[in-house]
């Protein structure tokens, strides 16, 4: 099953590579790795998903638990959340496609954040699996690079992760 | 306040920590921090010959004592030759602190001479790790690592200090901080009151229960605890190899060691059990034989201190997370106001049935309670292990390496009180077992301290004989010779149709009682039984000299007990080499 799990970590070196280590000292996967200060400075925030059944994902919890850089975690998918991905795409595009091109990102309410001669850059943020429709959507057109945020996620209503 | 440079800082830390011996080998480094040891003469530093044998020794300090060791190298390739040692402790979780010398600070990821990138190569084998950033930070550090090393499940931790930190001549306030507050870290205490009531009414209703105690018991201080909780029930009693010694092995409820050279009567009493108290210990490999096979009829109620030990590899019906000496006092608590209760339902002798059954399987195989090896022309290992018993009264601290003569050891060496038996058990370090007595001896200089090892083990860190004639540490090492690395040759024979494979050294072994005189040390070679016990008698009452005995042992005999694997249970044994349970 997949999973999202959300880690407060010390803002200090050395702290992602434990987190990272974990995972494949332990064989572990990680599919999507997002993280970055929060409001706090001395936090990063850090999200991952994973895919495992209970027990394994018992034992990831637990373990990132025992890490000492680990202030908190959260398993997101445990109760209602919002997730979000954020992806831009560099489309090669002649001017006959613009138009078809310029639909399809209105359909995923994604956004044309830069224009070239024969380029553009498109934003669309949303499920990863919002994400991998609209590449699948836009197959007609040429795909030149895909850069994509992983997934970052928080749960719904009063429910906080913080120190 | 007092004003110190950055290696005085590091010495009065360690002063201020109650440090008693430091145990370390200098290089470029860390050459500050030896300049501010030698002038402060404040601890006493145990120069080893390699960085290996600084963290194994280090180890046995801290398993003997159970305060954390305390190991100081400098960068590059001896921060590196001190991971196996490292790694060792992590395995076994035992407290270190771990203080290895870097470049300084501005020549960090240029490779500079001696630069190894120590906190990443130790990562995943330490607790925690520091690199300190400033000068004035290592009094916190230090700190903070002695209190990550020593609680909680206790383990390594690294402190890499850039050597511009200790530069002699730029002052800093010092003062060492009486506490420390992580606020990522809070060790589990007390034990769920609700699951303890819980455990208590099935252990009360168990008909075939058994008590399974490992390295937690003796690392929580809880040996007293568990003896009056089992006694208080009247359960029989199995530890692993880490855990012996936290359960006298003469009481009449001990069934000895479990597992892959377990005893006969501790497998197939797990494995027979209806309930399990699982009690610090963490259901290795090498206890449980195939998990889906493990005990198929127990309910399993498991302490430790670590909530990811819990459900790691076998499910725990009953969980208790906390520390293994409160748990076990409010268990012993609850035990005797429900026992008193219910004495009049409970009939005195409802585990009459089950004692009867462990009595059958001790004297069908029981290690114990017959003579369990073959007659042999050769002395038998065992007989060996035996003679040292006695010799000692089993009361010597008893290290060893790894091989058959470890399992010789944890089976026939019978021991009566915690933190005696001083073993690699899960990394299974061979090397381990010299530099680790040195570190007991040294905490403990007027007591007897043997080291059980085999011609293989023993000359991997065979150059720590020097660092004994250095100190004059009295050790007494027992080398079974069997001219084998006797457990791959055991495996070789099960397993491989006797191709013995790189398990034998094609008579190149040294002479080791000339290799011994030569460090300055007494050795004695014995090749006969006949001999033995006056031998041995004769080096145990020369208490101020360090004596080697090589003893030659069958070199074709196998450890017994062991379990059937692939695809075996708890009872699924060999007896012997044609015998299976
Ligand atoms: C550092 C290290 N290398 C290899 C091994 C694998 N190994 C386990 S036991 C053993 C043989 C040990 O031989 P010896 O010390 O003579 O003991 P014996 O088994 O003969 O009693 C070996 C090579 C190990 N445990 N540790
Ligand atoms: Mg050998």
């Amino acid at each position: 099953m997949r999973r999202i799990v959300s880690v407060l970590l010390e803002n200090e070196s050395g702290a992602l590579s434990r987190v990272v280590g974990l995972f494949s000292q332990r064989g572990y996967n990680i599919e999507t790795l997002n993280v970055a200060p929060t409001e706090d400075p001395t936090l990063s925030r850090l999200t991952l998903t994973t895919i495992g059944d209970d027990k394994t994902i018992e034992q990831i919890t637990k373990q990132l638990n025992k890490l000492v850089d680990v202030v908190k975690l959260v398993d997101l998918t445990e109760g209602s959340h919002l997730e979000r991905d954020l992806m831009l795409v560099k489309i090669r595009t002649g001017a006959e496609q613009r138009e078809e091109i310029k639909r399809t990102v209105d359909i995923f309410r994604g956004q044309i954040v830069d224009v070239g001669p024969e380029i553009y850059i498109v934003q669309i943020v949303g499920t990863g699996d919002k994400l991998d429709s609209f590449i699948s959507a836009i197959g007609y057109a040429e795909v030149l690079e895909v850069a994509r945020s992983g997934v970052a996620g928080i749960s719904r209503g009063d429910k906080i992760l913080s120190v | 306040m007092e004003k110190l440079s950055g290696s005085e800082m590091v010495v009065r830390s360690l002063v201020d920590e109650g440090v008693e011996f430091i145990f370390g080998y200098p290089g470029g480094a860390v050459l500050h921090i030896y300049d501010a040891l030698f002038k402060s003469k404040s601890i006493p530093h145990i120069l080893v010959r390699h960085e290996q044998a600084a963290t194994h020794a280090a180890d046995g300090y801290a398993r003997a004592t159970g305060k954390p060791g305390v190991v100081l190298v400098t960068s590059g390739p001896g921060a590196t030759n001190a991971i196996t040692g490292v790694a060792t402790a992590y395995m076994d979780s035992i407290p270190m602190v771990v203080l290895s010398g870097q470049v300084a600070t501005h020549l960090i990821g240029e490779d500079a001479f001696q630069e190894t990138d120590m906190i990443g190569v130790s990562r995943p084998i330490v607790k925690h790790s520091f690199q300190v950033r400033h000068a004035s930070d290592i009094p916190i550090t230090i700190k903070k690592a002695f209190h990550l090393a020593s609680t909680g499940r206790p383990g390594p931790v690294v402190i890499d200090i850039p050597k511009d930190l200790t530069k002699p001549d730029e002052l800093f306030e010092y003062s060492y901080p009486e506490t420390v507050k992580l606020r990522s870290y809070f060790p589990a205490r007390r034990g769920h009151m609700g699951q303890i009531k819980k455990a208590v009414r099935l252990l009360l209703g168990a008909r075939r229960p058994i008590i399974y105690a490992g390295g937690g018991v003796i690392l929580g201080g809880a040996s007293d605890l568990l003896r009056e909780l089992a006694e208080c029930v009247n359960f029989p009693v199995t530890n692993t190899l880490m855990g012996l010694g936290s359960f006298p092995a003469s009481s009449s409820q001990f069934l000895g060691m479990l597992g892959m050279h377990g005893f006969y009567e501790a497998n197939m009493a797990m494995h027979n059990s209806d309930v399990i108290l699982a009690i610090g210990v963490r259901f290795d490999d090498r206890v449980t034989n195939t998990v889906s096979k493990f005990c198929p009829g127990a309910q399993i109620i498991h302490i430790d201190i670590d909530p990811a030990s819990i459900s790691k590899t076998v499910p725990a019906d009953l969980p208790i997370v906390g520390e293994v000496s409160t748990i076990l006092t409010e268990m012993l608590k609850q035990l005797k106001e429900e026992n008193r209760k219910i004495n009049s339902i409970v009939e005195k002798n409802s585990l009459d049935d089950w004692w009867r059954q462990i009595q059958i399987w001790r004297k069908e195989n029981g290690l114990w309670s017959d003579r369990r090896y073959p007659e042999s022309e050769h002395i038998m290992p065992q007989q060996v292990i035996e003679c040292l018993y006695r010799v000692t009264h089993g009361d010597a601290f008893v290290t060893s390496d790894v091989g058959q003569h470890q399992m010789f050891a944890a089976q026939y060496y019978r021991f009566e009180k915690a933190n005696r038996w001083i073993n690699s058990g899960g990394l299974g370090t061979m090397g381990f077992g010299l530099p680790a007595a040195m570190g007991v001896q040294l905490a403990f200089p007027d007591q007897t301290v043997v080291c059980v090892t085999g011609e293989g083990s023993i000359q991997m860190n065979i150059q720590e004989l020097s660092t004994c004639t250095q100190y004059n540490l009295p050790l007494k090492i027992v080398n079974l010779r069997n001219n084998y690395l006797g457990m791959v040759r055991q495996w070789q024979d099960m397993q491989y149709e006797g191709r013995h494979a790189m398990s034998t050294y094609e008579d190149s072994l040294p002479d080791f009682t000339k290799l011994v005189s030569a460090y300055g040390h007494l050795g004695f070679e014995i090749k006969e039984l006949a001999d033995l016990e006056d031998i041995m008698k004769e080096a145990f009452s020369m208490k101020d000299k360090l004596v080697f005995l090589d003893i030659s042992v069958d070199p074709a005999e196998h450890v017994y007990p062991m379990h059937v694997a692939p695809n075996g249970a708890m009872n699924d044994m060999w007896l012997s080499k044609s015998k299976r349970s």
